[in-house]
């Protein structure tokens, strides 16, 4: 059997992180492919139902990452993602979800080589996690969609 | 049905070097909505941009979705070859195939993967988006000036030149502000007065500019290009239309020895009074809490012998209302005050006196005529020493910063004495000598090596009184650390300069940050230096961190040429990537339920309160709304609402989630 490929989510802000990928690129660093970035205004629109519902669609592991406290585009979205980050780590381990799973950074828009290690680090680690198919098992599906209110394929 | 169309773009071999152009683009035309799918060499050359444009009109595409480099490149390329081509420019939408794959990747078969799914994603976003349109804001082309020091004087001139209207208000009774009080600037020793009066009467004269002194700000709502301020006039008790400031009110006033704020309380004023004789305006006001009328019901004699009736003692504070579409915060700065140092005797011993005070004994205007004097005695002190970094850089007093102009100060001053008194001694206690700038290091020399001021440094621990002459204790940090003490006649204090008192509360007034300090903050400490976070107030001087009255002026320039820059149009427009509440039915039924959580996240103060009322009036709900004109587009709120009412525009749920869903 081929060994497990992970996929790995990350929401990124546009202006830190984001940029940060963008400068991984341009400086050639290598990085593994197993990731898939979402990319936000800033880290502060990150409701959390968006890391719920990409682990219902096959995330293995989630990244979130914006620029460090002080240097948020919107002066201070990121302190309100990050205070918003504390108690919702609280209510996944609470809801029984692997807290090794999602990993919380900062990178600057000049850390391209942080990018590229957080990507592999976050990526090794969820490869020898195995494959996340309890949490999808246990969702109703039907009900988070309803929530989102999206079809897919439409 | 949604028409989407895909265009790959090997960016020369870029892309195409690690991953399979052509397979990503036959793979992406079977997505579901995907009606045109091609790969090409060079996408942002005119032909790849011709492609879009043509597929758009013949395949009737509903979205575009340009795999290409990164957005944050290429993005404004491509949406304006889709509005040229007839569609909306945010139904445009680009896959990051070269910064975020092919470029971190190798040649492998996962590249293309990740290329497809970095398509799909993108594909199954941009059919949910919605066409968007600019957001135009119309701007009022009149500034609003706080302050009227050198600071506010050159922005209000700068824009005023510019060709559009300004507003100054001016707390005290004439602009002027510190500079009007200098005696000689260094390093050139040029007076101060003579090279700031000019300007003042420019001001009061030039056509474009209206002057509002002795008032302050009240109010300040509305968002960039669109203020609404409220200015407070503050009551003169003289009709200025009819004074002509002929000075007979002043000259007969009988309470003639309240200290006067102008001279740093070393001279006196009269209840009626200008502030010093070239103020400008140059009419009178009448002090209310000194006024013997207005405190014990008699006198009148200004009244009794103004020619022109001007006097008007039932005047009340005026209100004024005031549209404008910039604001530049000039506010300047205060000295820090006299109880700080009880080791240094200030307060105690009149002979202790501050930078600013030196500078009015040293002034022809001032209450000398420039004759350095000691204020206790009026002698003319053999011996001077200078204190530097009195309250700066002391952490433990609570101002841990450099007050940057006190090195510079205290050498002219020290140079300024021995000019005047040549067989004086002066001595310098330092810590550093701080003498960045255009001939400010020489200027320090020639006051050490020609004018021969005994520098010592070290810091002074006391300062007491011995028969008669006060005992400057400290230590000379050069030679062995010896202790040393100077018997002088006269002390001057480099107090720092701190925050105007009420610095806090105009910055709530005006909605901007402020530093630790109290110091307003400027949006970004290299990149924008003058711009604050909220759009459209600009800063300018001493408000903002301390500084000499060159950089003041080249700070005050620069707001000046921002806010000419944004009056060069005569509307805004911005990307319509902003919050909304949603609306989806007559307003009684908006899920808003009102709990504001939002307005207490919004960095911007963006959040409104709509109430929504029946047709006769009655209230149903409070509901937020948020201004886009000042919604910078961040999303918090969106996270934050609890009955998901906000959504943003270009990122909304749904967006998001059908992202996430076609991983």
């Amino acid at each position: 059997m081929a060994e497990f490929e992970p996929k790995v989510v990350a929401f990124v802000c546009n202006w830190c992180t984001y940029a940060g990928a963008d400068l991984t690129g341009t400086s050639r660093m290598k990085y593994a492919t197993n990731v898939r970035m979402i990319r936000l205004p800033c880290t502060g629109r990150i409701d959390f139902m968006l890391l719920l519902q990409a682990f219902g669609h096959g995330a293995d592991g989630i990244i979130v990452s914006g620029c460090h406290p002080g240097d948020c585009h919107y002066s201070a979205g990121n302190f309100h993602a990050r205070r918003r980050w504390m108690l919702f780590r609280e209510l996944l381990d609470f809801a029984g979800i692997d807290l090794r799973r999602v990993h919380f950074s900062w990178v600057s828009a000049a850390e391209g080589a942080k990018w590229a290690e957080l990507v592999n680090d976050v990526v090794n680690q969820v490869r020898a996690l195995g494959p996340y198919d309890e949490f999808p098992k246990r969702l109703n599906r039907q009900s988070l969609e309803q929530l989102c209110s999206v079809e897919v394929g439409r | 049905m949604p028409r989407i169309g895909v265009f790959i773009c090997h960016c020369g071999e870029n892309i195409s070097g690690t991953v399979d152009c052509a397979e990503v683009a036959k793979v992406s035309a079977e997505f579901p909505g995907v009606v045109h799918s091609v790969d090409y060499k060079y996408m942002c050359s005119d032909p790849g941009q011709n492609l879009i444009k043509n597929a758009i009109q013949e395949k009737k595409l509903t979205g575009v979705v340009v795999a290409a480099c990164s957005p944050r490149m290429h993005e404004p390329t491509f949406r304006r070859a889709c509005a040229e081509g007839g569609l909306n420019p945010f139904l445009c939408e680009m896959a990051n195939l070269r910064e975020h794959c092919s470029w971190v990747h190798e040649k492998l078969p996962a590249t293309t993967e990740k290329a497809i799914d970095l398509v799909r994603i993108m594909v199954e976003k941009v059919k949910r988006n919605r066409p968007l349109f600019s957001i135009n804001v119309p701007v009022t082309k009149t500034a609003l000036v706080l302050g009227g020091g050198i600071a506010g004087i050159q922005a209000a001139l700068d824009i005023a030149n510019a060709g559009h209207k300004v507003i100054m208000v001016e707390r005290q009774a004439s602009i002027g502000g510190h500079m009007a009080q200098l005696s000689e600037t260094f390093p050139t020793l040029d007076c101060s007065q003579c090279i700031l009066t000019p300007r003042m009467v420019e001001v009061a004269q030039h056509p474009n500019i209206t002057l509002y002194t002795y008032a302050e700000l009240e109010k300040l709502d509305g968002f960039i290009g669109n203020f609404r301020a409220v200015i407070r006039k503050k009551a003169k008790s003289i009709d200025e239309k009819l004074c002509t400031g002929c000075g007979v009110c002043f000259q007969k006033c009988p309470n003639k020895k309240i200290l006067s704020e102008f001279n740093t309380h070393l001279g006196t004023r009269t209840a009626i009074y200008v502030p010093f004789p070239q103020a400008v305006p140059n009419k009178p006001v009448i002090d209310r809490e000194h006024c013997m009328y207005f405190q014990k019901g008699k006198c009148r004699i200004c009244e009794k012998f103004c020619p022109t009736k001007a006097i008007r003692f039932d005047q009340q504070d005026e209100l004024i209302e005031v549209n404008v579409g910039a604001v530049v915060a000039a506010t300047g700065y205060e000295v820090k005050d006299t109880d700080f140092f009880p080791e240094y005797g200030y307060g105690k011993y009149p002979d202790i006196i501050t930078g600013l005070q030196f500078e009015r004994l040293a002034s022809a205007s001032g209450p000398t005529g420039g004759v350095i004097k000691r204020p206790s005695d009026g002698r003319i002190p053999e011996t001077i020493a200078f204190i530097a970094c009195a309250g700066s850089r002391d952490p433990a007093k609570g101002i841990s910063y450099c007050s940057k102009i006190c090195c510079m100060y205290t050498a002219k001053h020290a140079m300024l004495y021995k000019h005047k008194v040549h067989q004086g001694k002066a001595y310098v206690f330092y810590m550093d000598i701080r003498a960045g700038g255009k001939m400010y290091e020489e200027f320090v020399r020639r006051t050490i090596e020609e004018d021969e001021v005994h520098y010592v440094r070290g810091r002074v621990s006391r300062i007491y009184d011995r028969d008669g002459k006060l005992v400057v204790r400290g230590v000379d940090t050069l030679l062995n650390a010896k202790p040393i003490e100077i018997e002088a006649d006269m002390v001057v204090l480099a107090t720092a300069m701190v925050a105007q008192p009420d610095a806090e509360e105009l910055a709530q007034k005006m909605k901007v940050s402020y530093d630790e300090n109290k110091f307003l903050s400027e949006a970004h400490p290299k990149l924008r230096p003058v711009e604050m976070n909220t759009a459209g107030i600009f800063v300018a001087g001493a408000c903002q961190a301390p500084k000499d009255i060159p950089e003041t002026v080249a700070q005050a320039s620069a707001a000046a040429s921002k806010v000419a820059g944004l009056f060069s149009k005569d509307e805004l427009s911005r990307e319509p990537v902003v919050a909304v509440v949603s609306r989806t039915g007559p307003p009684e039924f908006s899920n808003c339920v009102g709990c504001f959580l939002c307005e207490s996240a919004c960095p911007y103060q963006a959040i409104e309160h709509e109430e929504i009322k029946t047709r006769d009036g009655k209230l149903i709900k409070t509901v937020a709304k948020i201004n886009q004109g000042v919604c910078q587009g961040c999303g918090t709120c969106v996270a934050l609402c609890r009955t998901k009412s906000i959504d943003l525009q270009g990122f909304t749920n749904e967006q998001i989630f059908a992202e996430l869903v076609s991983l």
